[in-house]
């Protein structure tokens, strides 16, 4: 009797929690500008996703992908159109974002392009970096947005489809083949309140022709203390010998919600690099997907989630390989403080064409304190028989011999810890291949006795 | 504990720097008048106590000059003085230097990340010059050392020595003893000293 009961309670509560999901992503799909101006294929994948997304509803921790990120308190958060926020923005109201080595750069706030705030002119031979009105006036970059916008793989995931339905402008990197671009690109997004939270959708279309090279800087940020929602979507495509360094910061906020993605496609020989940084939000979802179309392509990770407080960051990373002599190696840090809560979930697919593939993986995560939470899933799926994977998951908390060690250099136990973090956190971060960068989340990682010197 | 510690003497020098691993049941170790099992690791380095590890920790990203900083202000601070200033610090920390033949180039390089043995063995000493303890422990530095790497640690600590300073020396082999003359000597077995000698 009393089990029927309960059945019974439980069965209201999941279709009340089902119907707020779908809710959600239903007001959310109302905040979208019916029209832009833009020609009819690209508004054709708008309502195509439009219709798409009507039929779905925000994941629950009963879909597998989401099993360990709870997204109630996005579905019950309230959020206005990004348009419904006028804002003026000064250059010099953003100068702690620039960086000096990228001659070019894009930003956006709330998806919204910021003319003023940017930086295209002069852009050298082989290089266009624009929005997407001025994409579309050139014609041979218009070209090739016609032919790789949307047109990644895995884009019916929901909040992809969202945000194909509900985008008002794309940040837009075009390397003509055979060119080295040698200074970096920064693509800026920045989150900006109005009268409550705001939604917003940025986009991002990254192209890098044959034989050409560039290294672009992806960044998310808050302005305040926003409680926005950034629902991100980035396509990068490298066709044949095609080189790509990336790096993707995401620090907004500690009250922000940020659903980010990031897919790639590599033809034959490319190379890609990314290193993803994720510090920001109070809830962050990252989808990081990797497709390498070509042989001998070269796909090389790095990531660090740094999260403290409540925060929950999320990086799900999927490879898959699909020619022979792939490469990919991939190291995700964790460090977690507080009762803050990690997940990594890793994947490689090594079909049985992807022959001769050699694939590492490592996740290494350090637990700050005891309401501290991990939760690791490297997921390799091998087909292929002449291979060469690995893989590995580490769980663990500062050793009391390296506290130690610091101590007896009259170090006291929390410098010392604050250090050894900072130690582990520089192994990614020494990664990225921009000094002024590296020196911001350095210091950033630091805040330790070191910085009362320097 | 390494099988060879018969004679639990790297165990005892751990147990005067305060390694957490182990648990002090009884008795004091009276250090210029106080107990030493009172004061935590960092502050019984700030009062002068040294140890000189057998296996130096490797902590990439942090350079040994900010380390080192780091350490010698903590000391200062402990002392009462000012902290030293980038310029003032760089001066000193030249000069030390010279007591272990390193290069500069040794400064900007992550603590002991990619050192060699020997290069991790001077580290330590230069530490212990920087730090300028009272009361030095050399726990086997002499060990996995080679012949030129051996003497210039031994220069160091031969040079370190003052009227006014203890090394304790803690080794296995007759060769550092070539090098540096000790005023006593102890021997030890099973966390037992069997005999001393001057």
């Amino acid at each position: 009797m009393s089990l029927q009961v309960s059945t019974i309670s439980d069965l209201g509560i999941v279709s009340t929690a089902s119907e707020r999901r779908s809710a959600c992503l239903k007001a959310l799909l109302e905040m979208r500008s019916p029209s832009l101006a833009v020609p009819p294929w690209l508004q054709a994948h708008r309502d195509l996703a439009a219709t798409k997304a009507q039929t779905l509803s925000i994941p629950s921790s009963r879909d597998e992908d989401w099993r360990f990120t709870d997204l109630s308190a996005l579905v019950s958060a309230q959020f206005l159109s990004n348009t419904s926020a006028p804002f003026s923005i000064d250059l010099s109201e953003i100068k702690s974002f620039l960086i000096p080595e990228a001659t070019h750069r894009l930003v956006f706030i709330n998806g919204l392009y910021c003319s003023g705030l940017s930086e295209v002119a002069d852009l050298p031979r082989g290089l266009f970096v624009g929005n997407l009105s001025a994409a579309l006036q050139i014609e041979s970059v218009a070209a090739a947005l016609q032919n790789h916008w949307a047109r990644q793989p895995e884009r019916e995931d929901v909040f992809t489809l969202l945000n194909t339905a509900s985008f008002n402008d794309t940040a837009v990197v075009y390397v003509e083949k055979n060119q080295e671009i040698a200074a970096p690109v920064q693509l800026l997004f920045l989150s900006l309140d109005g009268a409550g939270a705001i939604a917003a959708h940025p986009r991002g279309l990254i192209v890098a022709e044959k034989n050409s090279s560039v290294a672009v800087i992806e960044e998310y940020a808050s302005l305040g203390f926003e409680n926005n929602l950034c629902n991100a979507v980035t396509e990068v495509w490298l066709h044949d010998n095609a080189q790509m360094n990336h790096t993707r910061v995401q620090r907004e906020s500690h009250a922000a919600f940020h659903m980010g993605k990031t897919v790639v496609s590599q033809a034959r020989s490319s190379r890609y690099t990314c290193n993803v940084l994720s510090i920001g939000a109070k809830l962050s979802r990252h989808n990081l997907e990797i497709y390498q179309t070509g042989e001998q392509t070269e796909t090389h990770l790095n990531g660090l989630t740094m999260i403290a407080g409540e925060q929950v960051g999320d990086l799900h990373s999927a490879i898959a390989l699909t020619a022979p002599h792939g490469t990919t190696r991939q190291l995700h840090k964790c460090i977690v403080d507080d009762r803050a809560h990690a997940i990594f979930n890793g994947k490689v697919f090594v079909p049985q064409a992807a022959q001769m593939t050699d694939a590492g993986q490592l996740n290494r995560n350090l637990l700050l304190s005891p309401k501290a939470r991990v939760d690791t899933k490297p997921q390799l799926e091998i087909v292929a028989d002449n291979v060469r994977c690995t893989h590995g998951a580490t769980v663990s908390q500062l050793a009391d011999d390296e506290v130690f060690y610091l101590q007896s250099r009259g170090i006291d136990a929390e410098s010392a810890q604050k250090l050894l973090v900072y130690a582990f956190a520089f192994e990614i971060i020494s990664q990225i291949p921009i000094a002024s960068l590296q020196e911001t989340l350095a210091q950033w990682a630091r805040r330790s006795p070191l910085e009362q010197n320097t | 504990m390494p099988l060879w510690d018969h004679g639990l003497e790297s165990t005892f020098s751990k147990v005067l720097a305060g390694h957490p691993a182990y648990e002090v049941t009884g008795g004091e170790v009276l250090y210029r008048g106080e107990n030493l099992f009172d004061m935590e690791p960092e502050v019984r380095s700030r009062a002068g106590i040294f140890l000189a590890f057998q296996y130096p920790l490797e902590i990439p990203g942090v350079s040994n000059v900010d380390f080192l900083r780091v350490a010698y202000n903590s000391k200062r601070k402990h002392e009462g003085l000012e902290e030293l200033d980038a310029f003032d610090f760089d001066d000193l920390v030249q000069q030390k230097l010279e007591v272990v033949k390193m290069k500069p180039e040794f400064l900007s390089r992550s603590v002991n990340e990619g050192f060699s043995g020997g290069e991790k063995k001077r580290n330590e000493i230069l530490q212990m010059a920087m730090l300028e303890p009272k009361l030095a422990i050399l726990d086997e530095t002499d060990s996995g050392l080679d012949i030129d790497a051996l003497r210039i640690v031994a220069g160091g600590v031969n040079e370190l020595s003052q009227p006014d300073n203890a090394t304790l020396l803690i080794t296995h082999y007759q060769r550092l003893l070539d090098y540096i003359v000790p005023d006593f000597v102890h021997v030890m077995e099973g966390g037992r000293i069997l005999t001393t000698g001057g």
